[in-house]
């Protein structure tokens, strides 16, 4: 322990330094901005100055090779500075507009891709997947890959009716988040327990506490401490996965893709809202999971066909009613679709209003 | 020595296409990195994540790892399968805070990438899903070597476990108009006075601070923080009315009226016979929709200040739960000013921490107590701001009506009302 070192708690470090000077300049001190073109904007401040930020899409999970360069178009075409956006996007800054097309065609030479500003569809977040997670029912990195692959034209344009923000996850924790569109994974089976390895493996009483509907109890198998699951109880969340592993939750079968779609960060126009379910029982189908993007592809058009100007997706299904929704975009409607969780009942349509 | 590559014809099919491969990148580092050790784990990682593709399912599993003094920030992961592919047996991620707002220098880039493909796989992330910069895979003695050296040139590690984790903000006063408070000095102000709660995870759970400047909330921190702050003004919004009537002529009053007026939640505004917009602001919830529609002629007031909620979260295990509203507006203007936010931020952590059961975050536990007795703990008044409607069921009792009606006029009486 002698040559061990102490520490140094600094925290979240100032961002000061690595600020765009015009943006330092500036801070707090902006006036407007305007958006020239997909993938750029142009913020203008109350002194006079102007900050031209050029957006673009990366695979997220970078080399280091991918990161130079990145670095090497920073350092070459935008001052040296970066920032990076909630959605994994790189930004550069310029103060001249004469700088922005030179430094765009050194991204998309680079085979980068600009765009993803405003109504666009934005890149999807994403969670770690197969690459790294220790409960992943997929790969949310290729799913993304395919799906952007797909939906490329749609983000380096902005003619969707309001952004459109989609998230992928790889459990039901659903890591990536709310979004307009969500891809998550669905266990659909109880957990399989492997009875031999739950007494050494796990800490049975917090697994037991971990299970939302108190479906988990302890048991003796095979003359082992072990514990069992009241499978009429259990709603295939996958709690108990984490604290126990024994307990797998993910099958290469069973665990589907579901899409909801509605979850809205923002109050602009109306409260932030949660995502709500639409399609389940989407195969799991590496590498490119075709059957999951067809569906978002349906629902994306219905959006950019229906929805007026600045509606996002939650605004749209409400103006023209879920009914009209499942029609517009082909998808079954199940009694799996009502809501069973806690305060359920606020979801029912307690009115006469129907739309014919 | 040549390294035996796995064969990966299902990572290979991620490679086609025009959106960046992430497969390709990792290649690279298989193929064209100069470091032997590299290339050995980098292709160990590709043929697990190749048998993942195959069999559908994870293969790593968690652990203890962490560095000197610490107890959390590193996400242990140790090959289930190391005996096909032991070259990546250990693949941890060292989760390391970024700069408040999420700027870099190049120079600063470059310095941690040099530092990362020293000691780790090469495969690096901005960012994760917390907020934190990603470095992806390294072995559990070349961990500490790595924190060592970034932590020498100023990077700390993030939140992993029960504990305060990682803050996020936006870009802010940086670079944006609508932007109310100084996201990044509230940011850094929350979460380095709980640097301690942030490297010892000893919370029932987590405990998230996302800071967005505005009611836009481009940081999800309504859905996703145990504690918001989103920026906001009291005063009247700023509107130029030139710029009003440039954009009423440019679009026409028909859409005007579809796109603005009638878009208000709150019904506060009108378009005036002479192209001039009429705005009720005390009815204005700052929603900041016709603000994002007319950047150029709509503007927050002067007198800018921050509303604080508490307890949002994602699903487990009672279900989504957005933030409540705990402070309605609050000043952050002095130092003081901040002190007190922090001091608050201090006192909901202390109280989750003796009152929150394990694995329960602090939403879950306030719904279990009650906001009554959330706010009655904290000592926080009671306001109709916290609500969208105050309570429908008749069961409860009330035997001090009398003293909390009386308790609210006083307070309305101090101030000013």
């Amino acid at each position: 322990m002698a040559d061990m070192r102490e520490p140094i708690e600094s925290g979240c470090p100032d961002p000061w330094q690595y600020m765009h000077p015009t943006m330092r300049k500036n801070f707090g001190q902006w006036k407007y901005h305007e958006h020239p073109r997909p993938g750029v904007l142009r913020h203008v401040a109350y002194s006079g100055d102007e900050i031209w930020t050029v957006k673009a899409g990366t695979q997220r999970i970078l080399d280091v090779f991918t990161l130079r360069k990145l670095c090497d178009i920073g350092d070459q075409f935008a001052d040296g500075f970066i920032h990076f956006t909630l959605r994994s996007n790189i930004e550069y800054m310029v103060n001249d507009g004469a700088k922005v097309e030179p430094l765009i065609k050194a991204l998309e030479d680079a085979g980068f891709i600009v765009g993803g500003t405003q109504n666009s569809v934005a890149m999807i977040s994403h969670t770690q997947g197969w690459l790294h997670c220790d409960i992943p029912g997929t790969d949310a990195s290729g799913v993304v890959k395919s799906m952007m692959d797909e939906l490329i034209d749609e983000f380096r344009n902005a003619n969707m009716p309001n952004r459109v923000h989609i998230t992928t996850s790889c459990c039901q924790i659903n890591c990536g988040g709310q979004g307009d569109i969500a891809i998550n994974i669905q266990h659909t089976k109880p957990p399989k327990i492997n009875h031999d390895l739950v007494a050494n493996v796990c800490e049975r009483p917090s697994v037991v506490a971990r299970c939302p509907v108190a479906a988990i109890r302890p048991a003796m198998v095979n003359g082992r401490p072990s514990l069992e699951v009241d499978e009429r109880k259990c709603i295939c969340c996958g709690a108990c996965y984490p604290p126990c592993p024994p307990m797998q939750i993910n099958d290469a079968e069973h665990s589907k893709l579901a899409i909801w779609v509605g979850g809205n960060h923002s109050n602009a126009r109306g409260k932030p809202t949660f995502q709500k379910l639409v399609a389940a029982g989407i195969p799991n189908n590496p590498p490119r999971w075709p059957e999951a993007t067809a569906i978002v592809k349906r629902i994306l058009k219905a959006y950019k066909e229906g929805a007026r100007d600045w509606e996002r997706v939650n605004e749209w299904i409400e103006r023209i009613g879920w009914p009209r929704f499942f029609e517009e975009v082909e998808l079954p409607f199940t009694k799996y679709h009502i809501d069973t969780w806690r305060g359920a009942r606020a979801s029912f349509n307690s009115s006469n209003y129907i739309r014919f | 020595m040549a390294i035996q590559k796995h064969n990966t014809p299902m990572l290979d099919q991620l490679e086609a296409g025009p959106w960046p491969s992430f497969i390709s990148g990792i290649k690279r580092l298989r193929d064209q990195h100069p470091d032997p050790r590299i290339n050995e784990t980098i292709n160990d990682m590709l043929g697990q994540l190749e048998h993942s593709y195959e069999t559908r399912k994870g293969y790593w599993k968690g652990g203890t790892v962490s560095v000197f003094g610490y107890g959390g920030g590193i996400i242990p992961r140790f090959s289930e399968v190391s005996k096909a592919f032991p070259k990546s047996k250990e693949f941890h991620t060292v989760r390391v805070q970024p700069p408040a707002g999420n700027h870099y220098s190049t120079a600063m880039l470059r310095q941690l990438g040099d530092t990362w493909e020293k000691y780790g796989s090469g495969l690096v992330t901005f960012h994760g899903q917390t907020g934190n910069i990603m470095f992806i895979g390294v072995d559990t003695p070349s961990t500490q070597h790595f924190f060592d050296e970034i932590n020498s040139y100023g990077w700390d590690l993030g939140g992993a476990g029960p504990c305060v984790r990682t803050a996020m903000s936006c870009v802010g006063a940086a670079r944006c108009e609508m932007s109310c408070t100084n996201e990044l000095k509230l940011h850094r102000l929350l979460v380095n006075n709980f640097t301690d709660d942030v490297h010892r995870p000893a919370l029932p759970y987590k405990f998230k601070f996302k800071v967005s400047g505005c009611g836009n909330d481009c940081q999800n921190a309504i859905e996703r923080a145990d504690f918001a702050v989103l920026g906001t003004w009291r005063d009247d919004m700023k509107v130029d009315q030139a710029e009003v009537k440039a954009y009423v002529a440019d679009k026409g009053r028909q859409y005007y009226i579809d796109n603005v007026v009638t878009r208000c939640p709150t019904q506060a505004l009108a378009l005036n016979d002479d192209d001039t917009l009429a705005v009720n602001n005390r009815n204005c919830v700052r929603c900041m929709h016709c603000l994002n529609v007319m950047p150029k002629a709509l503007h927050p007031g002067d007198d800018k200040g921050v509303t604080v909620l508490i307890g949002g979260k994602r699903t487990l295990k009672i279900g989504d739960l957005m933030g409540t509203v705990l402070v309605p507006f609050k000043k952050l203007e002095t130092e003081e000013d901040y002190e007190e936010i922090v001091e608050l931020a201090g006192n909901i952590i202390d109280f989750w921490a003796e009152n929150g059961l394990e694995h329960e975050r602090c939403g879950e536990m306030i719904e279990r107590i009650g906001l009554a007795n959330f706010l009655e703990g904290l000592g926080i008044d009671p306001e109709p701001n916290m609500l969208s409607h105050p309570r429908q069921s008749s069961y409860i009792r009330m035997d001090g009506w009398d003293e909390a009606a009386e308790a609210w006029f006083e307070r309305q009486a101090e101030a000013g009302k």
